[in-house]
């Protein structure tokens, strides 16, 4: 047991009418850093969060706050706060008031209370905004005036469901770089909730991918990228090129009807996997120089690349990301080196994956 | 053209309510105000206007808003919780359903159920017999009348609370609770002040009616209480003295244009 550990879930299991959302779930998370739950709607990513914050309680196992169980501890005894998805601003209070809320329920001094509203306010850029009714502020703003109102009352731990959805692309973006570096001066724990992956690489020190009340994988944003465990987490997280295959031995493994030398190893000789390549990791060349050979379906024009769909002669598909342009119906070869090849254990967590 | 012509249509739909009004609202206040200006001899003069300045009415007057603003009470006291509950039940609707359903049911025959219940041997004096405490006179008191009064008035309290409840988005009591607020610190703070406008217009709805009860004074009170609106009864009715009727008339409806202003909820955008 790390000793920085802040809050530590021991098989927690939540379940609604007899259905589980979370399935007997361990984790831990650590002082001052960013934390990031990501999977798809219904995973159980924001049932852990209002777990922790204190709007429900386990159905099993325990929840341990600074090693003291806490399940039984209601949401407004607890040393965290929440930004809300629709942020839940106070509608009848204007800007000052809703930020100051916390400190006035702990009967702090006016003065102290106006000093803390000020700074914190000033933390999130929102000087001078004090008298503004809430109504009167755009998305981004209210965000801020949300994030200002959990970071004043200093808590250990923030948590933050799904706070950037509502945003536009570019504002999503710029809070994004502003939350990182937030939580970098507040030095507090961020937990942060998202189906978004490539907000959850961009921010995270550390991300738990969630799929059907489990945690499939939990690690840094490249480790979850370059190694994910099984096909869920590899479809999940970017793009990328699923096939089943075989293990013949360590370092050789066969898929697409041929064997392929990779720097994979440790598994049970002619064990059943699934094979990822990422489409980033695969070059174009002429038919007879690649190692596989296929003719291109489609290609979409992506800004920075073009993204072509090919099929190979087994008729699996490939998708390959390159910045040169290939013709439609043209053969061309795929080129990649071991190291692109990431072999995984068919999941047991991931029902799909048997299907093939 | 065109414009002139469409605003001229939807102007026509306009004739049928506009006669409405006219008929039955415009045109009656401004006979009342006729009236009022004129004694029971039917001689022109303000005198009713000096009579109702006198300690008899002006005491009439206190006491209806007395009562009016215990029944309002009462019927917030109990309402309230009710529909906060409403709000958390399953079937939500169809216990809505169950509590406006009294609506429907005719005033004096509720009234007339309560004479029933409270009479001298009714179910109430029955019930206070077995438990020991024994037959008290029940009918004809201030509590009968506001109890009645209470019963007959709780949906159109409960239904604007409930509407308001229901808008209140959930997440700023789960947000109030995350910022450290108690149960009840959250209520006070939060969901009350949200729910005030729902507040208001029940109130409006319960209190603007009850300046002027008359017929639950009559049956339930035994004339013991004398409201307003008895008063206006009585002169139109029994002592056919019309311009005074119509003078607090007059005062009734300068009162609950009073109130509608106060508690008229201003604009607020969402």
């Amino acid at each position: 047991m790390k000793q920085d550990a802040i809050i530590r879930f021991e098989r927690v299991t939540k379940q609604y009418d007899g259905v589980a959302v979370l399935d007997d779930v361990s984790f831990e998370i650590e002082r001052g850093k960013f934390y990031t739950l990501l999977g798809p709607s219904g995973c159980g990513k924001t049932t852990i969060l209002r777990l922790i914050a204190g709007f429900i309680e386990p159905s099993e196992g325990t929840i341990y706050f600074h090693e003291k169980p806490i399940n039984h501890v209601p949401a407004n005894k607890r040393q965290v706060n929440t930004v809300f998805q629709d942020y839940a601003l106070f509608p009848h209070l204007d800007v000052f008031e809703n930020v100051a809320f916390g400190l006035r329920i702990k009967k702090m001094k006016q003065a102290d209370i106006e000093a803390k509203v000020k700074e914190a306010l000033r933390f999130v850029n929102l000087e001078g905004y004090e008298n503004r009714r809430i109504q009167e502020m755009s998305g981004g703003q209210r965000q801020r005036v949300a994030i200002a109102r959990a970071i004043v009352n200093e808590p250990e731990v923030l948590l933050l469901d799904e706070p950037l959805s509502a945003l536009d692309l570019k504002l999503r973006t710029e809070m994004q770089y502003e939350l990182r570096e937030l939580q970098r001066r507040l030095g507090i724990t961020f937990i942060f909730v998202t189906h978004d992956q490539e907000e959850a690489l961009a921010m995270s020190d550390q991300i738990f991918v969630l799929n059907k009340g489990k945690i499939q994988q939990s690690g840094t944003p490249k480790d979850i990228y370059d190694e994910p465990v099984n096909r869920f987490v590899a479809d999940f997280i970017g793009e990328s090129n699923i096939l089943s295959g075989c293990m013949i031995e360590d370092f050789l493994v066969e898929f697409a009807g041929k064997r392929f030398e990779c720097v994979d190893k440790g598994f049970r000789p002619h064990e059943r996997v699934d094979v990822v390549i990422r489409p980033e990791d695969l070059e174009m060349t002429a038919p007879e120089r690649g190692k596989l050979r296929v003719r291109v379906d489609s290609i979409l024009f992506r800004g920075v690349h073009y993204e072509i769909c090919a099929y190979d002669e087994n008729g699996n598909e490939w998708l390959v990301h390159s910045t040169k342009k290939a013709e439609v119906g043209e053969e061309i070869g795929l080129y990649f080196e071991p190291e692109a090849i990431h072999v995984m254990h068919v999941g047991e967590a991931d029902d799909e994956s048997d299907e093939k | 053209m065109m414009k002139a012509m469409k605003s001229n249509v939807r102007n026509a739909y306009l004739i049928p309510y506009a006669l409405w009004i006219i008929l039955f609202v415009v045109a009656p206040i401004l006979l009342i105000l006729y009236y009022s200006f004129f004694d029971i001899e039917g001689k022109w003069t303000f005198e009713n206007y000096e009579k109702f300045l006198t300690p008899i009415y002006l005491k009439m007057t206190l006491n209806s808003f007395w009562y009016a603003f215990l029944i309002t009470l009462f019927s917030l006291l109990v309402a309230y919780p009710t529909a906060y509950l409403l709000t958390k039940t399953k079937h939500k609707q169809l216990w809505l359903l169950l509590i406006i359903l009294p609506t429907w049911v005719n005033l004096l025959l509720k009234v007339y159920a309560f004479l029933g219940i409270f009479g001298t041997f009714g179910l109430a004096n029955a019930i206070l017999k077995t438990i020991g405490i024994g037959a008290k006179q029940i009918l004809f008191t201030d509590f009968s009348f506001i109890f009645v009064s209470v019963y007959i008035f709780i949906p159109f309290m409960v239904l604007p609370i409930f509407n308001a409840l229901e808008e209140l988005n959930p997440s700023l009591i789960d947000a109030a609770r995350d910022l450290g607020a108690s149960a009840w610190t959250t209520f006070r703070r939060v969901v009350f002040p949200l729910t005030l406008s729902g507040v208001k217009a029940g109130c409006q709805a319960v209190f603007i009616p009850s300046l002027s009860l008359f017929m639950i004074t009559r049956l339930i009170a035994g004339n013991r209480v004398i409201t307003l609106g008895t008063a206006i009864e009585e002169h139109f009715l029994v002592t056919q003295d019309w311009g005074m009727g119509a003078t607090i008339a007059v005062f009734l409806m300068l009162a609950m244009a009073v109130i509608v202003g106060m508690t008229g909820s201003r604009k607020r955008g969402k």
